[in-house]
């Protein structure tokens, strides 16, 4: 989507880059010196360049364009439904008790605690899946990016597989390792303190909840640090050269300048991981259906939409859910300043 | 290589197509039935092969198989059916979900005669559970029961009479005494549901005093006697460790594991648990020993001396509203719920018939010797409640009485009165 707002539509945004404060922007005046060197024959080439720019929007839109429009179908259209919905007391098996409540259904669940131990909980497991894969994520696409020639694929293929495998299937491997009558855990592990044969994960929160987030680190730690790869093949070479010959211990490359110039990367990641924490479903599902308070907004829209057949009610607490990811991307975007196409190195 | 490409592309498109020729009449016009089946072991798959058979050419019956648990069931049968699937001929349903279909407007009406011919000679307790206000409106098809299963070292040595009805309050002091777990079925799951429904009806009550009527009148009768008994018996199991550490997410498979186990000792449960340690021991993973210790009784009673109202399950055969062909189906129904295939059925699969001359037969006798407790045990049993709530209700009280250790005679029947209440006036959420 940012082929048409970028700079090659746009070719007055050109402007702003060529008149930085020099004297501030020591380690980034690379890029407006290349610009400002190209000042020169910028007014005859702006001519030119915009005939084709414009028709390479025009092939933005069309290769796009498709996509855009199913894209309009498959979510714009099914918000905007949700949306009506909410306002009705409707129910799948009793169409014709189907009656208007206006905003009734969501005072009713924002003022049940069953939606605010549902928010808390995936609050809570968003907060620590995000921050344990980032760690994780980092070592692991250091560990990708530093391995020698040879090792390299097979290397990236051993990551990548938990990643590779469906969500409900790693959770029920998780479930029946964990398993009081079936799983093998309690037998490995029983030298653990707290550990031993008796002990059911899946009998109290905080158990169940160690095994939930488990399973999902182990899952999409993956995804982050394919990501956090990315990031750092754009570091360039020769900062990190030039670091080390200033002498510059492991630690401050790492710090001072590894992880600066990847800053867009990392936020990206873990806007995208903390979305999609936010939206788990198939572990709890599988492992608790929300037993001993581990019941998520996701399961809690299921349940109420799919399983009780309550459309009204589903949609209202499906349209809180999407505020909730919107209210995410809003403070991520606007606050810590994600830029979504720094991350694709498009500046 | 162009080749190649074409016969990707032919391949492709016979693969788009083909699944759509299943939904029209057959090659040569036989009007196609589909009958949604719940998943078994093939027996419902040859029953429809050999009604296709019988039919000589007037239907033809293919199977479709629903996902494993009832409450998936419903849902994807509810969801098809609000878009008025007309695909759906014949359903096998949880009786549970009867009342609700039927409210709908999702069954289509059963002919008088169909409804004479499919109801003479079954348990009553299968009747009940195919009718909503006072009518049929589904075709009773198997009917199931829990009964309760003991080994026989363990009740010799509490010094029980198993020929007597024994109580929930014996069987429990005798595992504990010789320190063994009773096998019951203590996840959050419909299984919860079932069990305190028996304790219930066994006290002599009913979770739903009222169960024909609309949401917001709907009367629970929890917080009786009868509820409170229950709620005694299930904090009993829960707080004295005598269910063992997995029995908050023990379902009827992890129920039949700690009962072949070492500590075993009573369990309630279906009867595939018979089916399914023969086939253990068949098969070597279990001792011949252990099948010759298990014995079996009615279901416990929760009163001393009031007779116990053990679980009620099964299928029934439903008949899509919608569907083109109801009549045929209606016949091609009849022909499934035959005495001679339930007893096959029974056989084969381990699910016990709702036709009471079914019993008689010397296969299903042979391969069941429990088959006349089976028999008492359902005109003994007691359906779930019977209203298009069903769902709410029973998500309501596994929410409140659960896990088992948390459930108090003096605090939960209450709560869970006033939790389902407010659920079924749309004021709490689930």
């Amino acid at each position: 989507m940012n082929a048409q707002t970028g700079p090659a539509a746009e070719p007055p945004t050109h402007g702003r880059h060529a008149a930085p404060s020099t004297t501030e922007d020591r380690p980034t005046d690379r890029a407006p010196r290349d610009d400002a060197r190209r000042g020169a024959p910028d007014a005859e080439a702006r001519a030119a360049r915009s005939d084709r720019a414009r028709a390479e929007a025009r092939l933005g839109w069309y290769l796009a364009g498709p996509a855009f429009v199913v894209m309009l179908a498959v979510t714009l259209y099914p918000i905007l439904q949700a949306v009506y919905d909410s306002l009705f007391n409707y129910k799948l098996t009793a169409p014709d008790d189907r009656s208007f409540v206006g905003l009734n259904n969501y005072v009713v669940i924002l003022t049940d605690p069953v939606w605010w131990q549902a928010l808390w909980v995936t609050l809570l497991i968003t907060v620590i899946t995000v921050a344990i894969e980032l760690v994780l994520g980092f070592a692991l696409a250091l560990v990708m990016h530093r391995a020698i020639k040879r090792l390299r694929g097979l290397l990236r293929t051993a990551i990548l597989v938990p990643y590779g495998i469906i969500t409900v299937v790693s959770a029920f491997a998780w479930f029946y390792a964990f398993d009081i009558t079936s799983g093998y855990v309690n037998h490995w592990f029983d030298w653990v303190p707290g550990i031993g044969p008796d002990l059911n994960w899946f009998a109290q929160q905080g158990t169940s909840l160690v095994v939930i987030i488990a399973s999902e680190v182990w899952k999409t730690t993956p995804f982050i640090s394919l990501l956090l790869l990315a990031g750092l093949a754009q570091v360039p070479g020769d900062l990190e050269e030039a670091a080390k010959v200033d002498g510059a211990t492991a630690w401050q490359r790492f710090a001072r300048v590894i992880v600066p110039n990847m800053k867009a990367a990392i936020l990206v990641a873990v806007l995208f991981r903390a979305l999609d924490a936010f939206r788990i479903f198939d572990n709890v599902f599988i492992m608790t259906n929300g037993a001993n308070g581990t019941e998520v907004l996701s399961l809690l829209a299921y349940r109420t939409s799919i399983g009780q057949l309550q459309i009204g009610m589903g949609s209202a607490i499906s349209v809180l859910l999407f505020l909730c990811v919107v209210l995410i991307c809003f403070v991520a975007i606007k606050l810590f300043k994600v830029d979504l196409a720094g991350a694709r190195g498009e500046k | 290589m162009r080749r190649r490409t074409r016969a990707l592309a032919v391949l492709v498109a016979a693969g788009l197509v083909a699944p759509l020729a299943a939904c029209g009449p057959g090659d040569d016009g036989t009007p196609v039935l589909t009958w949604y089946i719940n998943p078994d072991n093939g027996g419902q798959a040859d029953i429809a092969a050999s009604c296709t058979d019988a039919a000589d050419g007037a239907y033809r019956i293919e199977t479709q198989l629903l996902p494993r648990d009832a409450a998936s069931q419903r849902e994807q049968l509810a969801r098809r059916l609000a878009a008025k699937d007309s695909s759906i001929d014949i359903m096998s349903l949880d009786p549970v979900f009867i009342a609700e279909f039927a409210e709908a407007d999702f069954l289509a009406p059963v002919p008088d005669d169909v409804a004479d011919a499919t109801t003479k000679d079954v348990v009553q307790g299968a009747i009940d559970a195919s009718s909503w206000k006072d009518e049929l409106v589904a075709i009773p098809f198997w009917a199931n029961t829990q009964l309760l299963w003991y080994r026989s070292s363990v009740a010799e040595a509490a010094g029980l009479d198993m020929s007597k009805p024994v109580t929930w309050e014996q069987i429990m002091q005798a595992a504990q005494d010789q320190d063994k777990l009773l096998a019951v079925q203590g996840a959050k799951a419909e299984s919860l549901t079932v069990w305190i429904n028996a304790l219930v009806e066994g006290a002599g009550g009913h979770i739903i005093d009222n169960p024909e009527a609309p949401a917001d009148e709907v009367e629970l009768g929890l917080d009786t006697d009868a509820g409170r008994a229950a709620a005694q018996i299930i904090g009993d199991i829960g707080t004295s460790g005598v269910g063992g550490a997995g029995l908050p997410s023990e379902d009827e498979p992890a129920s039949l594991t700690v009962f072949q186990g070492d500590r075993g000792s009573f369990m309630v449960n279906w009867p595939f648990v018979w089916s399914s340690t023969q086939g253990a021991v068949e098969a070597g993973s279990l001792d011949q020993s252990l099948l010759d210790d298990i014995g079996w009784a009615l279901y416990p009673q929760t009163v001393e001396g009031s007779d116990a109202r053990p679980p009620y399950g099964g299928i029934s055969l439903g008949i899509g509203a919608f569907g083109k062909h109801t009549d045929l189906a209606y016949e091609a129904a009849q022909c499934i719920v035959s005495p001679d295939n339930q007893a096959e059925y029974f056989v084969t699969n381990g699910n016990p018939a709702a036709s009471i001359e079914a019993y008689e037969d010397p296969d299903v006798q042979k391969a069941f010797p429990m088959y006349d407790v089976i028999r008492d045990s359902l005109d003994q049993a007691a359906p779930r409640p019977q209203t298009p709530f069903y769902n709410e209700v029973s998500t309501g009280l596994q929410q409140t009485w659960y896990p088992p250790a948390d459930v108090n005679p003096d605090s939960t029947p209450p709560a869970s009165t006033e939790f389902i209440t407010a659920v079924l006036q749309g004021e709490r959420l689930l």
